[in-house]
Order: structure tokens, then sequence, then C-alpha cells
């Protein structure tokens, strides 16, 4: 984006000194200070702050319960109970970690679906996006290892059904079964090995979100007209006006976390978890956290055979394509208009996607041997890859969007007074 | 150059390709033990091959014994069950075994099992479902699923469910009438 302003120096002799080794001020300033952005950001643009910050909460919160808990099968899950009895405050911090990574996700699938409705994705911010599904993928692997760390019947269970999805791949599915486990069934090797990478992964995903901030910064932010930024009547200073916007919108969210934390940590939680893992008693229900059941919904819903492949791959194929089909996104939504505000048609299909991917989550946690539950999984999955693969390549080709506006200024002074 | 081939191609090219490839060569070597170390370690593996004394457990009583950290069912089944099993057509079968291929021969009363869904690995219910033998004192064989709902018969083959396979048959050896070994 191209912008006036010139390279930043500090005053300060000694600043400038190491500035002019390592221009660390500089950057700062163009990046965090200077950065133009546009000036009509409504709240849903405040998410990737928060999404920053929760994962920063995440981290060192992590760090901190890493110091009292020990990965050992005998030893694991009384550890937790120790940190949430015994350690000072460990109530509180292993509450802020466990209601922290559900209101990562509820922040997650806001701006996920903030940057479907925008057309986020679209050129030039192809990698952008990409680079924002690698991201959630490492979330979703981090929170199933997070998961399994207290050691719970949910934890165990959990384990073993996830990772036997592996053993579906024909004929290396069971070596790579048993390469993952470190055994022949979830055991002490599967939760170090789990507690080694939920400690590895956080670090890889910061390393991916710096990467999706500079991928982010060469085309500067999109907006919710999704007209391009023509000059600097359309931008503001990132600091003060996003950076105080953002600190707003971290504040109104951070209210419903604390209450969660301080009132109802377990309200995510399943009682099963409570019980000790055990490998010879299956909990009746196995269901994950919330924020993965659409996804285990999709797995469950291919319960017959396609053609020669045996309906268990089939349901790992569909799961695994379900995200995917996300990194193709880029090129199945063909229209040149990137907001959803001026695409009547898009529009309508885009809410049915909202409420069905909602509908998803809601049969996750449903018994899948009712008949109607069953039906309406299989209904549900079918529109979520319909959406990407038919309707949007056809819905591009054959709306007539409404105008846009010549400029981001022109927009925000037609709705002033 | 004398060295210089007809396509071209240097002696100096040979060597940069000729180190690469040998280069290659050892990363790759060098990295297995960082990926094998994942697989079951010798502790896990000394597991692997395991004697049980099966005197003590009655007709149509069943014991759960852990085998390689996995449970296995052993069943010794009633005349009614094996029965039962026999009389199944093939054709009712998703996964068709014929009881016999499910038994050892000279020993058709015991069915040694792994006590994991082929669904996604819960451990079933004993005497459930709707493929066992009822009797005046409850069910007899059969297995139910309470992950997903899959339902096995008294061979603990599947029936109705997701499952796409019976249930896992390990592999076993009657050492004498009343001793197996498994693995």
């Amino acid at each position: 984006m191209a912008h006036s302003t010139e390279r930043y120096e500090p005053k300060n002799p000694a600043l400038k000194w190491f500035n002019d080794r390592l221009p660390l001020i500089s950057y700062g300033k163009e990046h965090f200070v200077d950065f133009p952005t546009p000036k009509n950001l409504n709240y849903f643009w405040t998410f990737g702050m928060i999404l920053a910050m929760c994962l920063g909460i995440q981290i060192v919160t992590g760090i901190i319960l890493a110091m009292h808990y020990t990965p050992n099968v005998d030893l694991a899950f009384n550890s937790v109970e120790h940190i949430r009895r015994d350690v000072n405050f460990g109530r509180i911090i292993q509450g802020t970690h466990a209601v922290g990574a559900s209101m990562f996700f509820f922040a997650v699938y806001v701006h996920i679906f903030r940057g479907l409705f925008y057309g986020s994705y679209k050129a030039p911010r192809e990698v952008l996006w990409m680079l924002g599904v690698i991201i959630f993928i490492l979330m979703i692997a981090t929170a199933f290892m997070g998961y399994v760390l207290p050691w719970g019947q949910m934890s165990f269970w959990g384990a073993t059904v996830i990772t036997n999805i592996f053993s579906a791949i024909p004929i290396v599915g069971t070596p790579i079964l048993e390469w993952l486990r470190g055994g022949f069934a979830v055991d002490n090797a599967t939760l170090n090995r789990f507690f080694s990478l939920h400690y590895l992964l956080p670090f890889v995903i910061a390393a991916v979100v710096i990467l999706h901030i500079w991928a982010l910064h060469i085309p500067g932010n999109g907006n919710p007209t999704g007209v391009e930024v023509k000059d600097g009547r359309d931008t503001v200073p990132f600091t003060p006006y996003a950076t105080i916007k953002d600190l707003v919108g971290a504040v109104v969210f951070l209210i419903p976390f604390a209450w969660f934390v301080f009132f109802a940590p377990e309200i995510f939680n399943h009682s099963d978890n409570y019980i000790m893992a055990n490998n010879l008693v299956t909990p009746a229900h196995i269901v994950p956290e919330w924020y993965l059941l659409p996804f285990y919904t999709m797995l469950r819903a291919i319960d017959f055979n396609v053609l020669f492949i045996d309906s268990k791959l089939a349901g790992v194929i569909v799961m695994g394509g379900s995200l995917l089909v996300l990194f193709f996104l880029p090129w199945l939504d063909t229209s040149k208009v990137r907001s959803g505000s001026f695409r009547p048609m898009f529009k309508i299909f885009y809410w049915v996607f909202v409420v069905n991917f909602i509908v998803l989550m809601y049969l996750g946690a449903q018994d899948p041997s009712v008949v109607v539950y069953n039906y309406l999984a299989k209904v549900a999955t079918a529109y979520y890859f319909l959406y990407f693969l038919v309707i949007l390549p056809i819905v591009s080709r054959i709306e007539t969007p409404k105008p846009l506006p010549a400029s981001i200024s022109e927009a925000v002074l037609a709705k002033a007074h | 150059m004398a060295t210089e081939a007809a396509n071209g191609a240097t002696r100096r090219d040979f060597l940069y390709i000729a180190t690469g490839a040998v280069g290659a060569v050892a990363v790759a070597s060098a990295v297995w033990p960082l990926i094998d170390q994942m697989n079951p370690d010798a502790a896990t593996l000394a597991l692997a091959s395991m004697e049980f004394d099966l005197a003590p457990v009655e007709t149509g009583q069943e014991i759960t014994v852990k085998w390689r950290g996995l449970p296995v069912f052993i069943r010794n089944r009633t005349q009614a069950e094996i029965d039962l099993a026999k009389s199944v057509p093939m054709s009712d079968l998703k996964d068709p075994e014929t009881d016999a291929d499910r038994t050892k021969e000279g020993h058709e009363n015991w069915l040694i099992v792994l006590a994991a869904c082929t669904h996604l690995g819960c451990i079933p219910e004993s005497n459930a479902g709707d493929y066992g033998v009822v009797t005046s004192n409850g069910q007899e064989g059969g297995w139910f699923c309470p992950c997903h709902g899959s339902q096995y018969d008294t061979a603990a083959r599947i029936r109705k469910g997701p499952a796409p396979k019976n249930l896992v048959l390990p592999p076993y050896d009657f050492l004498n009438d009343t001793r197996v070994k498994i693995g």
C-alpha cells in the first residue's frame, strides 16, 4: 500500500545508533503506529487483535501449568487436581487456560466467518487467508492434545477415537497409528508426546501468526465495503485509532471470559473427565469439545460405503476435506465484488451456511443412532460442501451485485448523519 | 577443459550433484532415528505375547484380559450361542466369516477377540444388542457398542451400525485345553 510517510528515524542518538544497525524502531513505527488503516472498520475487525491476546493468554497460563503438571499416566490426573486445589491461584490459572481454549475458538470462528462474509480471502489476500487456515488447523491439533493431558475418561477415549481415525488409511494405517501412539493402545508414551507437542505447537502458531500479519501488511486491511483504499482520505493511522478500538473490543470480550473463569469454569467441561482414564471402560457418549463438534458430525455422517471406499475411510476423507476445501476458497468464489453487503444472492446462502454450521455443531453432541439426527447430519454435511463447491462458483457467475461506493471515504460520508 | 564432457556437463557439476546426493542420504539417515523413536518401544513390544489360564472360566462366562495394553474378550460360549452363530447365512453378514473362521478347531466354545469396536475403538458391552441368545436368565452373547450403536453377534461379527468389520481376532494358539497364548 502506498503511503507518503517517510521512514521514521529516532532522534535520540543512542536509539538512532541502534536503529541504523537493526531498524526495529523504524519497523515498529511503520507497522504498529503509522500503518494506514481503513477508517470504516467495524468491530468484527477487532477480533484479529483479540486472537493475538488469546494466544498470549494460552501461552502464559500454559507455561505456568507446565511447572506444576506431571505427564505420566499414574500422576497426570492427580497433578491437575493438585493444581486446582493446592497451587496458589492454580484454580484461576487452570480455569483461565481451559476456558481460554473455548474463548480462543469462539474468537477464531467470528474471525473466519467475518472473512467469509466480507470476502477477505479474495485477491490479493489469498496467501493471507491460507495462512489463516493453517493456523486454524494447528489450533485444532493443539487443543485436541491439550484436552488429553488431564487424563480423564474423555481425555483417554477422545485420544483413542481420534488417533483411530488414522487406522482408516489403507495399508499404512495401522503402522501410522502405532507410530503416533507409541504403542498398541493410547498409553504413557502417547501422553508424554502429546504433552511435548502441546508445548511446542503454540510457538509454531505464533510463528505462522507473524507470517499472517506480514501477509496482511502487504495489501493492507480489507474493509466492510470491500473497496480498496484509494488515497489518504480513506485511512487513519493504526495508532491510536485501530489500537484503541481493538482495546475496547478486547475489554468487552474479556467480560464473558472472566465470568466463565470465576463463576462457571466447568461449563464447557464434561463430567466424565473427572473420572480418571480407564482403558477397560468406555463412557456411554464420547463427545469432543464444542468447538470441534461440526467436524465430528461430518466424520460420523458418512456411515455408508462410497463405491470401493468403506464408510470409516470415507468419513475421515470428508472430515479432512471440510478443512482442506478452505484452501481452495479464493478460487471457488470468482465474484469480483468482495463484500457480502453488495451481494444479494450470496448473502442468503451465506446466512444459511452460518445456521448450517451451528446445526452441525448441535448434531455433534447428539446420539447419531436417532434416525432424525442421522438424516439431518447428512443433509448438513452435504450443504457444507455444496456451499463451497457448487453454490459459490455458480452464484458468483449469475449474481448481479449492488453498485459499489466509489471509495471508502464516500461510503463513510454517505452514512454520516 | 579436458574434463568437460560432450553434453557440456563439467566435472564440477558432477561433484556438486554427487555431494548433494550423499548429503541427502546423510540427512535422511540422521532423521530416521528421530522418527523411529516414536514407534512402540522395547518395553511395549516385550508384552507382545502372553499366556492365560482358562480353567476357571465356566461355560457362558466371559473374562477381559489385557494384551499389549488392549483389552481382549475371552468368552466360553454356550452351545446355544455356537448354534446361533452357525445358523446365520453368509448373505446376512456385512463382513462374511463362518463361525469356524472365528474359532480354533476343537476349541470352538472359546471366542477370543479384541475388545475394541472396529468403528472407532470403544469397548462394546457384553451380552447386549439384538443378536444374542435370549434365555430365561437374560441375554447370553452378543455385543453392543455404546458409542455409535454397532452390534455384534455371538461370533462377534458385525451385524448392525457404522463399524465396517467383525471384532478383530488376535493371533493366538491353544497350548493345551486350558492354556492359551495370545500374540
